[in-house]
């Protein structure tokens, strides 16, 4: 893990680390749980990439502004702490603005508490670095989340219902598994190795053969 | 060079130095010749648009692997009738008036998620065909529960949508069955022939038991699986069979109708799916019995053996573990040879 605590700061490379060359579903392979269970829509889907987008730049920039104060003995309550508190200020003001939403997907809004990706950034990332790099760093990691999150529930909503946004596109609905559970592993699955192919063969090219 | 010179050359070669006449290839093939029976009774009862389905799922089956293994730069592996078997198979267990495209999506989920993304012949966990089959009934729910009545001629009739015997069985009971096949002996004589609504290859229970016969005259499946599966399931249809009355069931609807011939000879008994030590492919076919029959009764579906065979699938290896041949001369580990 790269540190930052120098003054050349490459905000552009931390953005997009967050989003490419550390993506915490298609990379990392973490927060399964949620990519898997809110994305049989893609309204779900994208509102849940947001919150999580939220939460991590609130929670990076929290740590990183107190990393001086917290005792190194008892960081990770105090992490867990800062987190739970952003993670209800979202889930309070998601019960508020999208009732609908909030009721099919409310508990994996608190599940956020539990992401190993949000607790890693802040134990790595933001515990050792200025308020700006680790802002940009949640912004990176969040986007990266958002965008697997668009992508996933984009093809099962539109292949599962035949829909998107919850308006019909297709006037069938051609593959039913899609929305179901096992349609979920199977997206992650193939979303996963087309991304993964799509980095080697364009982003870096001469690393592979 | 010469032919007799070259007939005495020594010729050094890592072992094994006998080989079985036994291939893939030759196995898989002569699985397919065994199927035959079966696939024939089908086109019989079903028609053309039985044949229509079950060669669209072979051809889409191979092309799949065909073009899945070439764009891949790897061996190209379809002469040796893995993937001509998993289309046959898939066909068969389809309703026999689906539209075309059915089989072509089963087939690739089939040959190219199920058995090549896990590397091929060999490495996949799951029956191919049976995974194309669930993938299918779980997608079009509707389009893949639409029997066909027999119609038993070679023409083209616009035959009746029926239910299955299975199907009457957990709807309206054990009566209506009666009812619908007539007498005792009638109901047994139609599922025997296979003269019954169902899946293309699974109706004809003697064409399917002489295809299973040729496979255990040869040694290329064991009685291990099929007898276990079949005994279990028999033993719990009698058991069990019959609501609020305990020993009055009839196992032989049960043995004789939906897949269970054609999941117990021909698809438990896949070798690379089931468990390789005997003892452990009784305990395999146990689960497949207990689970067939426990979905049958007690599930939301008519029908078990699909999930029961796949579900024991990933219990397979745990089997084989538990069941490893003790090395000969080696000594059981106890707490004093650990000292």
């Amino acid at each position: 893990m790269a540190q930052h605590s120098t003054n050349t700061i490459n905000y552009k490379e931390l953005i997009l680390n967050g989003i490419i060359k550390e993506n915490t579903i298609f990379k990392l392979a973490l927060s399964l749980c949620p990519a898997i269970a809110v994305t049989s829509g893609l309204k779900n889907g994208v509102l849940m990439g947001v919150a999580v987008l939220f939460v991590q730049v609130m929670v990076n920039a929290t740590i990183s502004l107190m990393r001086n104060f917290i005792h190194p003995k008892v960081r990770l309550p105090i992490f867990m702490l800062v987190i739970s508190g952003w993670v209800t200020v979202t889930d309070l003001s998601m019960a508020a603005a999208v009732p609908d939403v909030y009721k099919q997907m409310g508990l994996y809004i608190q599940l956020i508490v539990a992401f190993a990706s949000i607790l890693a950034r802040a134990e790595m990332f933001a515990s050792k670095n200025k308020i700006a790099p680790s802002m940009a760093d949640g912004i990176g990691m969040g986007i990266g989340f958002l965008f697997a999150l668009t992508v996933i529930s984009f093809f099962r909503e539109l292949i599962g219902k035949g829909s998107l946004w919850g308006f019909p596109i297709i006037n069938a609905k051609p593959l039913l598994i899609a929305i179901l559970p096992a349609g979920g592993f199977l997206a992650v699955g193939m979303l996963m190795a087309l991304f993964n192919w799509i980095d080697i063969r364009f982003f870096k090219k001469g690393a592979h053969h | 060079m010469d032919t007799a010179k070259k007939e005495h050359q020594l010729i050094v070669s890592v072992s094994p130095h006998i080989k079985s006449e036994e291939t893939t290839s030759r196995i898989m093939w002569s699985v397919n010749a065994a199927l035959l029976p079966a696939t024939v009774m089908g086109a019989y009862f079903f028609g053309p648009r039985a044949v229509f389905i079950l060669v669209i799922s072979i051809i889409a089956s191979v092309l799949s692997e065909y073009i899945f293994q070439k764009s891949l730069n790897r061996k190209v592996s379809v002469n040796d009738g893995s993937a001509f078997l998993t289309g046959l198979l898939l066909g068969m267990n389809l309703p026999p008036s689906v539209p075309f495209y059915i089989p072509i999506i089963g087939s690739f989920v089939a040959v190219v998620i199920t058995k090549q993304l896990f590397g091929g012949l060999g490495f996949n966990v799951f029956n191919p065909a049976l995974i194309g089959r669930a993938f299918l009934l779980i997608s079009f729910p509707k389009l893949m529960t639409i029997w066909k009545e027999p119609t038993a001629a070679f023409i083209q009739f616009d035959a009746k949508t029926t239910a299955t015997p299975l199907g009457i069985l957990k709807e309206e009971g054990v009566a209506k069955l009666m009812e619908v096949f007539g007498d005792n002996i009638s109901l047994y004589t139609q599922l025997f022939v296979g003269h019954r609504a169902g899946s293309i290859g699974e109706t004809s229970s003697i064409a399917l038991l002489i295809g299973a016969a040729f496979l255990l005259y040869r040694g290329y499946i064991s009685w291990h699986i099929p007898v276990s599966f079949l005994g279990t399931a028999a033993l719990i249809a009698w058991i069990f069979g019959t609501k609020g009355a305990l020993f009055t069931g009839d196992p032989i609807v049960h043995l004789f109708s939906g897949g269970m011939l054609l999941g117990a000879f021909f698809m438990a008994t896949d070798y690379v799916t089931c468990p390789s030590v005997k003892k452990g492919q009784i305990l395999f076919g146990i689960g497949c019995g207990f689970l067939t029959m426990l979905i049958r009764l007690k599930g939301g579906y008519p029908e078990g053996v699909m999930f029961a065979i796949l579900i024991m699938n990933c219990f397979s290896p745990i089997i084989d573990r538990g069941f490893k041949t003790k090395v000969f001369g080696a000594k059981k580990e106890t707490k004093e040879s650990k000292k």
